[in-house]
């Protein structure tokens, strides 16, 4: 069978959940292969074997340089030469996409991005995405070169299973080329330990109408064990920090669970948001767009239903 | 120095969009324009070319855009913004080219233009993918500062500060290259009267592929690096529940609802 590579989505060598989820997805299509460009810990050699790597392909990210991610599709194009995958699964990060598209030029082969789901198809592997802010579903299939795939997280649900996870490690330089755009500063964000945006199950935003108040938003969120996210009208106001817009040009969520709270539903606000499986918002107006997509909706005030509903979960939690 | 910055025209996203019957995005049914993202390229480069000032000496930017006729909109709306002239790619084998070929046809277009910079937005409204840039970069062999929220010109060198998931980090890369910018950039300018004006004036070539070199057989739906097999229409989500709160009615109502579905 041939080996299908992941490039492992990890946070300072924590293995991220979406790794696992290409991990099971590879799985489909072939022999999983993780590709861990960084210093691997056991524990990060006992999570990807627990998702099935039969392979585990580690490289030292010293000699790579301070450049902006050209080296890391280089990396990956020495190991498509070397290994002759059925594909490579890479995240759908603003740097998994940046990665796949010079890696799709690099090998002469195609790119699909954003995929919810992949499968094994006749001749390849087919994947889905979701177009037009959510309103379509497409498959696609790559028809030249090596699949390249970026995947979004929460596109599959990840199945435990045995690799071997088989440590080699591997040497690759950057070339001149890909010293061109240069890291000069990195500023870590603080965690808010809340779960991650994209990756939460549940996901509690606010929009304008909370007026700048994101407590109750925030409150609500720690009640359910929640993400926050933010319209863009919340994240321009400076109320909440950019990292966590839902949207077009913010993140895509699929939770189980969103609640738009002070949120009117714009097209690009919707684009971020429409596939998640339920939908509940408060909003005092009640031809606000955002109740066309609701499972369930309160013309409210979010100033007073927000606190109220937090109190009641957190009772009924005991 | 010269800046090309790369604008997409795209179908209104307010519009409703649909695909055709060969699964290519239907560009004629519905109004394009140029693409909301690509405003904020237009605008970084207007600003640079400002910056630069006379010191800059000739400072020109050219918009280019590859698309139908109507296109030329697009190009249209970034010379009355205050771009100097445009190249409008038109080619009818262009129809239903990927990623993979519009960054070829990009490239080609911009090898006959003089470039210091190369500016594009961070995706297009309609396809979306965000990867255009990266590979006009890799096609160019120049360096990439992409996703920019704030830019400046430091001499030969480009600074960019550039939002990520889990650090904010700065970059630099050495002229020419290519740029692309988010809409954190700052706000894009409208067109003044007398910007409509001088826009009509203003000179908009249209090249063909066999004037940049490329066979017609690299692009297009058929030359394309991926195919769609499928496209549906997400069903319409049924009308969910709607109560007014009325003395803490709503928070109860809605506090049930969620542990009926068993989020609590
Ligand atoms: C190219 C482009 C990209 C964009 N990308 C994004 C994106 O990624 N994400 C995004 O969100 N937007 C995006 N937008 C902006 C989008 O069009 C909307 O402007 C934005 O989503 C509006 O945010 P909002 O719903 O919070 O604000 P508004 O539209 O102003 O809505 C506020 C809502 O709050 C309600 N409200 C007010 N007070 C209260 C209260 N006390 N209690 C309850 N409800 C209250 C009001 O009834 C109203 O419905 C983009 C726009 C463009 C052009
Ligand atoms: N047909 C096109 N003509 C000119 N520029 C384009 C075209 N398609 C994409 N671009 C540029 O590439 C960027 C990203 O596009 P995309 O990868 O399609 O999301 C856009 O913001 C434009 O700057």
């Amino acid at each position: 069978m041939s080996e299908v590579l992941v490039l492992v989505d990890h946070v300072g060598g924590t293995v991220r959940k979406t790794t696992n989820e290409m991990l099971t997805l590879a799985r489909r299509l072939g022999e999983p292969s993780a590709v861990f460009i960084g210093d691997l810990s056991e524990d990060a050699k006992a999570a990807l074997s627990r998702f099935g790597a039969e392979k585990i392909y580690t490289i030292d990210p010293r000699p790579l340089g301070p450049y902006l991610v050209t080296p890391k599709a280089e990396v990956l194009a020495t190991l498509v030469e070397q290994a002759s995958p059925a594909a490579v699964l890479l995240s759908s990060s603003a740097e998994g996409k940046e990665i796949a598209a010079r890696l799709a030029i690099k090998t002469d082969s195609g790119v699909i991005t954003d995929a919810v789901d992949v499968a094994a198809g006749d001749g390849g592997p087919v994947a889905t995405q979701s177009v037009f802010a959510g309103n379509f579903t497409v498959t696609s299939k790559v028809t030249k070169g090596t699949p390249i795939i970026a995947v979004k997280p929460n596109s599959a649900q990840p199945e435990q299973v045995d690799g071997a996870g088989a440590v080699q490690a591997v040497e690759v330089a950057t070339s001149e080329a890909g010293k061109g755009a240069k890291l000069t500063g990195v500023e870590p964000k603080k965690a808010s330990g809340r779960p991650e945006l994209t990756e939460a199950a549940i996901v509690v935003s606010g929009g304008r109408g909370t007026g700048g108040n994101f407590e109750p938003v925030e409150q609500l969120a720690d009640a359910l064990g929640a993400a926050v996210g933010a319209s863009r009208a919340a994240v321009d106001s400076g109320w909440y920090p950019h990292s966590f817009q839902v949207g077009q040009t913010g993140k895509v969520v699929s939770p189980q669970l969103y609640m738009a709270n002070g949120i009117s539903g714009a097209i690009q606000h919707r684009a971020g948001m429409q596939t998640s499986k339920t939908i509940v918002a408060v909003n005092k107006d009640e031809e606000a767009p955002i109740f066309e997509l609701v499972d369930f909706g309160v013309v409210g005030d979010l100033h007073t239903v927000l606190p109220a509903v937090t109190e009641q979960v957190n009772q009924r939690k005991g | 120095m010269n800046i090309v910055v790369c604008v997409k025209y795209v179908p209104d996203a307010t519009g409703d969009r649909k695909f055709e019957s060969d699964n290519t995005v239907d560009r004629e049914g519905v109004d394009g324009l140029l693409s909301e993202l690509d405003e904020y390229a237009v605008e970084q480069s207007l600003q640079l070319k400002e910056k630069l000032g006379s010191d800059g000496g000739d400072s020109e930017v050219t918009v280019l855009t590859i698309g139908p006729a109507g296109a030329v909109d697009a190009i249209r709306k970034a010379l009355q913004m205050g771009a100097d002239k445009g190249v409008h790619v038109q080619d009818d084998a262009i129809a239903g080219s990927d990623a993979f070929a519009t960054s070829l046809v990009l490239a080609e277009a911009v090898k006959k233009l003089p470039h210091d910079l190369v500016v594009c937005g961070m995706a297009s409204t309609d396809g979306g993918m965000g990867v255009v840039p990266a590979m006009l970069s890799e096609r160019l062999g120049l360096p990439g500062a992409t996703l920019g929220s704030s830019i400046e010109l430091d001499g030969q060198t480009l600074k960019i500060r550039r939002d990520g998931d889990t650090a904010t980090v700065t970059v630099e890369a050495t002229l020419p290259a290519v740029l692309s910018v988010t809409d954190q950039s700052g706000e894009a300018r409208y067109p003044s009267f007398k910007g409509i004006m001088a826009a009509k004036k203003k000179p908009v070539e249209t090249w063909s592929l066999a004037d940049l070199g490329v066979d017609a057989g690299q692009v297009g739906l058929e030359a394309s690096y991926t195919a769609v097999e499928e496209t549906q229409a997400r069903p319409p989500r049924t009308a969910g529940e709607i109560v007014k709160d009325e003395d803490g009615s709503g928070a109860k109502a809605l506090v049930d609802f969620l542990v009926s579905k068993k989020f609590v």
